[in-house]
């Protein structure tokens, strides 16, 4: 066999996608948002439901001493079990504000959905075709990430929040 | 008891090739002119044992043999007899000696059936078959062996996945497997052919067969998998470009530019480099949609409980292949010179090939690319529907123009006699498409542009079609339906995509929701008890406000104690218009439920249309037959 340039690249190339493939088997597929915690939020802009010249940035999140960003949608089931908890966190604890993300919603159920089980939201904003969440490692709703003033990740909850969950919140944001 | 005759089964068989192989090796430096008896004797014992083992795994899942540990995994008593047995294959073990099977029953009936062809060229064939039957041999034993015993033996399985449990789900994987293993066997005549240099036109008719056999049960097997999501899902999608899916296109792309490129080489004796690596690549491709999908490096429904050894195994075994393939390629590959003449049927077919190459390389980098960045960057990304739609559906037009015209270029050079022909049939299209707007009232540049060329091609093949029956032979029959029913696929689905509604909402029972001009009315939830679940029942009252029809649709929510799962069954009324489809999941903690609406133009001419390419294969080869 002779050797040429085509060949010793058609060889290269497959010794290259074959030992990617090698790592790709040592590396754990599962997604798992847990190493989220202790990174920083990346900077994001949301502007609000109903009003688009309002918008939100993390500017805006490092005056707060923590923030929760919530996501949610009027369509998700799960979303209505977790509203109560929220609403608790709102009267409760003023040093939380939270921030309520409505995802791929329509504007006026989401509205419906806010005025049938109340507004725990300090701030609503959109995102109708689910890209800003995507941003935030989110993958299914509803989730919740809570946010330090320095804008860094101290906890997640992948699915509503139960009662454990509003407690640790709780602790947490001392 | 069972295990112990399924692992001598498979022990035979493994001696039985080592045996066939060193036969077949001193057989070969033979100057005799036929194949030594005992090589067809040790093939046809090689084939009942393998039958026989594979029985044997059935009547330990109909007979509920727990002291199986794969039948105790993976199936329950008071599953259902069908399923029972359709559990065998459900799962990744049992699927693995379905696989052997198949490539057994390949081997076997291809030293069979090609007796006309040169001693040797057969004769290294079953070696290199009987090579990667030992491969995936050791696999099974080693690895994933389906006759494994546990003790003491479980009173009860742990039950077959839910929503495994289909009727178009049991017959997809042995399709599937056909289609995709069967592939092995031209690989194996492909480096058969290049060690023996037995090539060209008579290779081409010696392998013609498989390709097309294979090229059915590909197609039957990815339309089956397709129908399965629409109605089991509840996505309301027949297609997602999942990455399961994609791994199945991928080999379908490689073979039917294959099957394409192999009538010029039986016809013109020219392009056999290129038919070899076809050959290699399509089998090379089927191994590593495999590997994707059984190791875990890609999420999907067909990672079965993910084992990072098996994907070690089936790598290894891979990357033997690929190398020694590009080995004996580079080292008998001779350069070929070809000309075409532009205005002949081989440029067309050629033409062909460039398309499936191009869709086989975006899908193969579609999805690729989130594994590499996974894996050398660490950034988790998605490749969707979104890219696969923006790079293939705009090169999908083109081709329906050269699927149409093509074929009607005869070999070596034509004239230009049908310009006037084609001119006529596109202003044809263009009129047709004009009164499809003005019907359904919207318009998007894109899909009116894939409109017009499935339209010129259905409208093409129909005049193929009245030619064919005044004058042209049956052999061009299969190809008119299969373009056509291409044609017609791509035009329903166009259909499909632009014209659908659907909508998500929430609703209680008795809430009635207004959609266009649709009304639903949801009247009552049942409970039931069946024979391996429990199942709510909604009754949902679907009103056409229009004309006043009323149709009655309704979804389920199952409950599965084995394993315990709930699955969501879509209410699918089809007409021959248009589906209704409608799915419900319950909201927790209240009297809520999610609804999903959906109506789809067209859904059942979808199904019949991409059967109807099948049915244009399946023609093929009976007709074949015929004229041998």
């Amino acid at each position: 066999m002779k050797i040429s340039i085509s060949k010793i690249i058609i060889f290269s190339f497959t010794i290259f996608f074959l030992s990617v493939f090698w790592q790709g088997l040592k590396k754990n597929n599962n997604y798992d948002t847990k190493s989220l915690i202790g990174s920083r939020i990346t900077s994001f802009q949301i502007k609000e439901i109903n009003n688009n010249d309002q918008y939100i940035s993390e500017v805006d999140l490092k005056k707060n001493k923590f923030t929760l960003i919530n996501f949610f949608a009027s369509w998700c089931a799960p979303c209505r079990a977790e509203h109560k908890y929220l609403l608790n966190l709102s009267n409760k604890n003023k040093e939380i504000e939270i921030i309520g993300i409505n995802f791929k919603d329509k504007k006026s159920n989401a509205n419906n959905f806010l005025s049938e089980l109340g507004n725990p939201y300090n701030f609503v904003g959109k995102d109708m075709n689910g890209k800003i969440s995507i941003l935030f490692g989110v993958y299914g709703i509803p989730e919740s990430i809570l946010v330090n003033s320095d804008l860094i990740v101290i906890k997640k909850i992948v699915g509503p929040i139960d009662k454990d969950q509003y407690n640790e919140i709780l602790q947490l944001a001392q | 008891m069972l295990n112990n005759i399924g692992i001598c089964l498979v022990i035979l068989i493994l001696a039985l090739s080592f045996l066939i192989i060193y036969i077949a090796y001193h057989d070969s430096k033979t100057s005799k002119q036929v194949i030594k008896k005992s090589i067809y004797k040790l093939s046809l014992f090689q084939i009942t044992f393998t039958i026989l083992s594979f029985f044997t795994l059935i009547i330990g899942f109909i007979n509920s043999d727990f002291s199986l540990i794969n039948v105790y995994e993976n199936s329950h008593t008071t599953k259902p007899l069908f399923y029972k047995i359709a559990g065998t294959w459900g799962n990744h073990e049992g699927s693995l000696l379905l696989w052997v099977n198949i490539l057994v029953i390949f081997s076997y009936l291809f030293l069979l059936f090609n007796h006309t062809h040169n001693k040797k060229f057969r004769l290294y064939t079953l070696i290199v078959q009987n090579i990667l039957i030992i491969g995936f041999l050791f696999f099974l034993l080693l690895n994933s062996n389906p006759f494994n015993f546990i003790y003491p033996i479980p009173l009860e399985g742990l039950g077959l996945n839910p929503i495994l449990q289909d009727p178009a789900l049991a017959i997809h994987p042995p399709l599937l497997y056909v289609g995709f293993v069967g592939c092995s066997i031209y690989f194996s005549a492909a480096m058969a052919s290049l060690i023996s240099g037995y090539g060209g036109k008579l290779f081409a008719q010696s392998i013609k067969t498989w390709v097309k056999i294979s090229w059915c049960f590909q197609t039957l097997g990815i339309i089956v998998g397709s129908i399965w999501a629409y109605y089991e899902l509840g996505w309301g999608g027949f297609w997602f470009w999942d990455p399961v899916e994609n791994a199945s296109l991928l080999p379908w792309f490689a073979i039917t530019a294959l099957m394409h490129s192999l009538i010029v080489l039986e016809k013109r004796n020219t392009l056999y480099a290129w038919v070899i690596i076809l050959c290699l690549l399509t089998f090379i491709l089927s191994v590593t949609g495999t590997f994707l999908v059984r190791s875990g490096i890609l999420n999907s429904v067909h990672t079965f409980a993910s084992d990072p050894s098996r994907g070690i195994y089936i790598l290894s075994f891979l990357s033997l292949m690929i190398f020694s393939s590009l080995i004996i390629f580079f080292m008998k590959y001779k350069k070929e010179n070809y000309s075409f003449n532009l205005k002949s049927r081989e440029t067309f077919v050629l033409v062909n090939n460039w398309f499936m190459i191009f869709f086989l390389i975006t899908v193969l980098i579609g999805m690729l690319y989130p594994i590499f960045l996974d894996v050398l960057t660490n950034v988790k990304i998605s490749v969707g529907p979104p890219f696969f739609n923006i790079v293939i559906i705009p090169l999908v037009v083109p081709l329906l123009f050269f699927m149409a015209i093509g074929p009607n270029f005869s070999w070596i050079k034509s004239k230009n006699k049908f310009f006037y022909k084609a001119l006529f049939l596109i202003l044809g299209s263009l009129i047709i498409n004009i009164f499809i707007i003005y019907f359904f009232g919207r318009y998007s540049f894109l899909s009116n542009l894939i409109f017009i060329s499935a339209i010129f091609l259905i409208l093409y093949s129909i005049l193929d079609m009245k030619n064919f029956f005044y004058k042209r032979s049956k052999f061009e029959l299969p190809r008119i339906i299969s373009h056509l029913s291409f044609g017609l696929l791509v035009f329903f689905i166009g259909i499909n995509h632009q014209f659908s509604l659907e909508e998500d909402f929430n609703l209680k029972v008795g809430g009635i929701k207004k959609i266009n001009s649709y009304e639903i009315n949801f009247e009552k939830i049942t409970i039931k008890e069946e024979k391996n679940y429990q199942v709510a029942i909604g009754s949902f009252k679907l009103t056409n406000l229009k004309n006043n029809l009323v149709q009655y649709l309704n979804p389920e929510i199952r409950i599965y104690s084995n394993p315990e799962t709930l699955t969501y069954e879509a209410a699918i009324k089809t007409k021959i218009t248009s589906d209704f489809y409608l799915t419900m999941s319950n909201v927790s903690r209240s009297d809520f439920y999610n609804i999903k609406f959906q109506n789809k133009p067209f859904m059942i001419w979808i199904w019949v249309s991409a059967l109807m390419i099948t049915v244009g294969g399946f023609m093929q080869l009976t007709l074949k037959k015929n004229e041998n």
